[in-house]
């Protein structure tokens, strides 16, 4: 994805993650990395997601994205635990850096406290955040 | 020639042909059966290839002819010290009463070689000025393991049994080595902010030197390039909070002789013989790092160390009650010590500093040029005005005005016959070129190198298609690095 | 020059950088500078005062070993484009060294039977700790269980990083008795446990006895799931087991007897090797395939971001300088032996090692330590002062081996020699060896004995 996106029915962590929370369903999440992590990794080499059972923290590293520039800890915007992981994009990472809110999700999680979603930002609040 | 397609060594030879010719089996030949049961015998030999000596040397000499090296060019790697490697070194370090010593000879049959490193490790100290030195690590960044392992030993003898500060700081420039050692000696990295003047930030030192700080980490002159103005006043800080005090001697070649680490409060130095000691960099090793430790660091110092006795005799000594113990087999990397001891010989406290004036000279002189009109524009100073022995330019100009990046102009340097400066670091600076030309080189090096530099921007004031597609002459062009980490290739497959 | 860079004079350019409090104001106390021919002299007095193979019949090994280097190698590492450069950060100008680890990786990985190899580490006992690293970032255990067959510095570099990074060390002692000499399976069984992170052996051992390596890797994962480590003498690995084969996760080992000289121990280099799933975990410079624009096969460092210079504080090592020029001596023996070489080399070394042990446990007073089978390396106990019998050695021109005691500290090593067998020691040589120690021995024996 060339053009930066932050797609307003998304919350954001400060971490440049974000979380979808169907209005249907405010138990379960799903996560991925924001455009702005994904331009500044590069293209992404190696994705290994965690595994399903596994629990989150809140403002925690759950997770690791690589490029061939760096390695970046994947920060949890919210608690609980893995209920899915996206196994193609472990297959074909760059889906990650093609579509990182759509093809290229990284987990679906079964909130433990979704209270947790005030303190995340919304798209305005978090460009705001990387325009300093 | 050059542009052959690669071939492995595993890809030529034939069945049948061969190089080594094995001595006679001149006793008893035993079955290997009645040797060695079955079951631990290797059923199928490793695959190695079956070639004559003809193919094998001209299979290395034909792929040595697609390396760039420092006997042929110039190469101003920041903060490696790319110093010409007297050929001298190669010659006494090949002597066999050097080469061939067993490193578990008696010590009776091995004083030369504990002269040898006795000496060095006097040399050193002097250098340093700090009073006890260690020989034995492999590496700078071993070297930076011993650091701070000694610096866990310090305090928890100081603590005697309770709590050891758990963190070490380390400047936002450093290299890249410093944070990974400390996490591996158990510690958290915390870092320090760079001031406008490009050294250690006093304010934010202060704020973060606490009772939980165990060291601080630095190289001074630093990897800007900058010699601390404030280095009394970081010491006086660190030592303030029970912490010690450690220097990466990447950066020695600028101040042999003129200034010296335990002077500036450091309590532990770390040496890289193969940069400023001309001990060759082999394409990526071997290394060696030995250390200096001030007087309190030094009951903790790893095993074993050279000791003369009160007759004048060298042994290597492993009583230390407080000793880490030792990092790695025997005592370290003699061969290298071999030739950065001759180094030394043939300089003398006066060539020594005579080699790190010359190698301030050089980089000063370097980067006045690269001052000048038609490069200035575009490849800035973000800190200082003089530099001690390297510098670090901003390409950030250039990629806004020229539309090519630092990467861009280090591959187009590859067509120009120069090994670029390092790029990218430190992370500090925005698309950083960081130059250390050293002392071995002439004005006419730094001048036609400076040429390269101004010729390469207007060819991309141009067209900076140019150098976004190079290099052209080199035996290969751009690689593609994704595609070697999306999915490595580590090893020939073999049928 | 100062005029380009504005100045007036060089000392202009220092007194404005380095605050006067720390400028040094006197010459270092150093000898003064010499010519070329006298740096030559003075290394020279000092080499003669060291007693080498070259003036010695020399049985000593314990870790480094006296093989024939051929000439071949000593011209390709003076060769500039193989002494000098840097490591390969600007590959299009570096495929020469690229290409080199690229087959030095091949070469290590079909010797040890393991996918994937690194490009080298410092040496052996720091390559076994950085295994330990790799294992406790893999599984975050709480120790390290290893055999007391490792050699006594290996387990001392262990026990100094383990330290560093919070694991505990817990050594399985050898079997004694009959059946002495190798790692005691129950012992072993029974130390490893869910909170064991990694499992290490040597192979051969320090006593010069051959393990069973696949028993030990399988019952290390009978009830848990350690990294299994092996540290191998890799000039056995023509006619032993590889590890590979024998359920080890990662070996490593010292590779100086691979084209690299004694110097006094070092430098010298390590190799690396381990399953496909460590990939990502192993410490130090890889080297991998790929193509350039124009579709040309070439080689880079990759999987970079596992090393220090990116990854930083959550590098799998910090290891930056390695030994690229001793694992091209390395790839360039391997080479020149082949094939069938390395094959015929381990059978001689079997044959000439067993040869060694039977006539010289034949000599009153000495005995085998224990009788599990040797390869290039054997223990031997001798009823007599092993300090004492090698100084009578000496004047002989004579150096039985190495006094386990003086080496490992350990107590049950009192009267233990190690002798080591290259290609370089005949049957001839051998022989001297016999009547040498025997004298030795003998003579030794007889003047300690009560008047």
């Amino acid at each position: 994805m060339s053009q930066a996106s932050y797609p307003a029915d998304l919350l954001y962590h400060p971490e440049h993650d974000w979380a979808r929370i169907a209005e249907e369903d405010p138990e379960h999440a799903t996560l991925g990395i924001t455009w702005y992590a994904q331009d500044q990794l590069g293209e992404v080499v190696f994705f290994e997601a965690p595994a399903v059972g596994a629990t989150l923290t809140k403002d925690e590293p759950y997770t690791e994205v690589e490029s061939v520039k760096a390695v970046s800890d994947v920060v949890a915007p919210l608690s609980g635990e893995i209920v899915e992981v996206n196994q193609a994009a472990t297959e074909n990472p760059g889906t990650i850096n093609e579509d990182p809110y759509g093809e290229g999700w990284l987990v679906k999680v079964r909130l433990s406290d979704p209270a947790e979603r005030e303190t995340l930002l919304d798209a305005a609040s978090y460009k705001a955040t990387l325009a300093g | 020639m050059q542009r052959e397609a690669a071939r492995t060594i595993f890809q030529k030879g034939a069945p049948g042909r061969r190089a080594f010719v094995c001595p006679d089996m001149d006793v008893p030949a035993l079955d290997v059966s009645e040797l060695l049961p079955e079951r631990f015998r290797r059923a199928q030999p490793p695959r190695l290839p079956e070639v004559s000596e003809p193919e094998i040397v001209r299979h290395y000499v034909g792929i040595s002819k697609r390396n760039f090296d420092l006997d042929s060019g110039f190469y101003p790697l920041g903060s490696c010290t790319m110093k010409h490697n007297p050929r001298l070194h190669e010659r006494v370090a090949a002597l066999p009463g050097h080469a061939r010593l067993h490193p578990l000879q008696d010590p009776e049959r091995a004083q030369g070689a504990l002269e040898l490193m006795w000496n060095l490790q006097q040399a050193l100290s002097e250098i340093s000025g700090l009073p006890h030195v260690s020989l034995q690590p492999s590496a700078g960044s071993h070297g930076e393991l011993a650091g701070v392992l000694l610096t866990r030993a310090y305090h928890e003898q100081r603590g005697e049994g309770g709590r050891v500060p758990n963190k070490v700081l380390t400047p936002d420039t450093a290299h890249g080595t410093n944070p990974a050692t400390v996490t591996m000696a158990g510690f958290e990295v915390v870092k320090v902010a760079t001031n406008a003047d490009g050294g250690v930030d006093i304010d934010d030192l202060r704020a973060k030197a606490d009772a939980d700080v165990a060291c601080l980490m630095l190289t001074n002159p630093n990897t800007l390039g900058l010699f601390d103005p404030n280095i009394s006043e970081i010491a006086e800080i660190v030592h303030g909070v029970g912490a010690t005090l450690y220097y990466d001697g990447a950066n020695l070649n600028a101040v042999m002789g003129l200034s010296r680490p335990g002077d500036m409060g450091f309590d532990i130095v770390h040496f890289n013989l193969h940069k400023s000691f001309t001990q060759p960099h082999g394409g990526g090793g071997p290394g060696s790092g030995p250390i200096a430790v001030s007087e309190r660091i030094a009951p903790f110092l790893p095993v074993p160390v050279v000791g003369r006795d009160e007759e004048g005799a060298f042994a290597l000594e492993y009583e230390r009650g407080r000793s880490i113990g030792r990092l790695r087999g025997f005592h370290g990397n003699y061969g290298c010590f071999v030739r950065s001891y001759a180094y030394i010989c043939s300089l003398g406290g006066d060539g020594l500093k005579d080699a790190s004036e010359t190698a301030v000279l050089n980089a000063n002189y370097l980067l006045a040029r690269l001052k000048e009109h038609g490069v200035a524009e575009y490849l800035t100073l973000p800190y200082g005005e003089l530099c001690m022995h390297e510098f670090v330019l901003s390409g950030g100009p250039m990629k806004r005005a020229l539309e090519i990046k630092t990467l861009d102009l280090a591959k187009r340097l590859l067509d120009f016959g120069f090994h670029p400066p390092t790029v990218y670091f430190p992370l500090l600076v925005d698309e950083a070129l960081m130059v250390e030309p050293t002392e071995t080189e002439t004005k006419e090096t730094l001048d036609a190198f400076a040429a390269a530099i101004a010729a390469i921007l207007r060819e991309a004031a141009e067209d900076p298609e140019i150098a976004r597609g190079a290099p052209y002459s080199t035996p290969v062009r751009r690689l593609d690095e994704v595609a070697a980490a999306k999915n490595p290739v580590l090893r020939e497959a073999l049928a | 020059m100062l005029a380009t860079i504005g100045v007036g004079s060089l000392q202009e350019i220092f007194d404005r950088q380095i605050p006067e409090a720390v400028r040094l104001g006197r010459e270092l106390e150093l000898p003064d500078g010499l010519p070329e021919q006298d740096v030559y002299e003075h290394l020279r007095a000092l080499a003669s005062r060291n007693t080498s193979t070259e003036d010695e019949l020399s049985f000593l090994g314990a870790g480094m070993y006296d093989h024939y280097v051929p000439a071949l190698i000593d011209m390709l590492m003076e060769r500039s484009e193989f002494l000098t450069p840097y490591t390969p950060y600007q590959p299009e100008i570096s495929q020469g060294g690229l290409q080199v680890m690229f087959e030095y990786q091949t070469a290590i990985s079909e010797l040890t039977a393991l996918p994937v190899s690194n490009a080298s580490v410092y040496e052996g006992p720091s390559a076994v700790a950085a295994a330990g690293y790799l294992a406790k970032l893999h599984n975050g255990g709480k120790r390290f269980v290893v055999s007391a067959g490792l050699h006594p510095h290996t387990i001392e570099t262990l026990r100094t990083n383990a330290h560093g990074y919070g694991m505990e060390v817990l050594e399985v002692p050898l079997l004694a008795g009959a059946s002495g000499g190798v790692t005691d399976p129950d012992a072993w069984a029974e130390a490893i446990d869910g909170e064991t992170s990694a499992a290490i052996f040597a192979q051969p051992n320090f006593y010069g006895a051959v393990e069973d390596a696949a028993a030990l890797s399988a019952a290390a994962k009978a009830s848990a799931n350690p990294v299994v480590v092996a540290q191998v003498d890799p000039i056995t690995l023509g006619v032993l087991a590889a590890p590979g084969e024998c359920g080890v996760d990662v070996a490593v080992g010292e590779g100086q007897p691979l084209g690299n000289r004694l110097d006094f121990g070092g430098p010298s280099f390590g190799f690396f090797a381990a399953r496909e799933e460590y990939m990502r975990r192993m410490p130090g410079r890889i080297a991998g395939e790929t193509i350039d624009v124009d579709g040309r096969r070439g080689f880079v460092l990759t999987l970079q971001t596992r090393e220090q210079h990116i990854r930083r504080e959550k590098a799998t090592s910090n290891i930056c300088t390695s030994q690229a020029l001793n694992a091209l001596a390395g790839v360039v023996y391997l080479t020149w032996l082949g094939r069938r070489g390395i094959v015929e080399l381990g059978e001689l070394l079997l044959a000439r090692t067993h040869y060694a042990r039977e006539r010289l446990a034949a000599i009153p007073g000495v005995e085998k330590l224990h009788e599990q089978p040797v390869i290039r390396e054997f223990a031997l106990r001798i009823d007599a002062d092993v300090a004492a019998v090698r100084r009578r050695c000496a004047p002989q021109g004579v150096n039985p081996g190495v006094d386990v005691q003086a080496l490992s500290g350990r107590p049950e090593d009192r009267g233990v020699l190690l002798v080591a067998i290259t290609e370089r020691r005949s049957r001839a040589d051998i022989d001297r060896l016999v009547d040498v120690l025997g004298a030795a021995v003998a003579a030794e024996t007889e003047a300690s004995v009560p008047a």
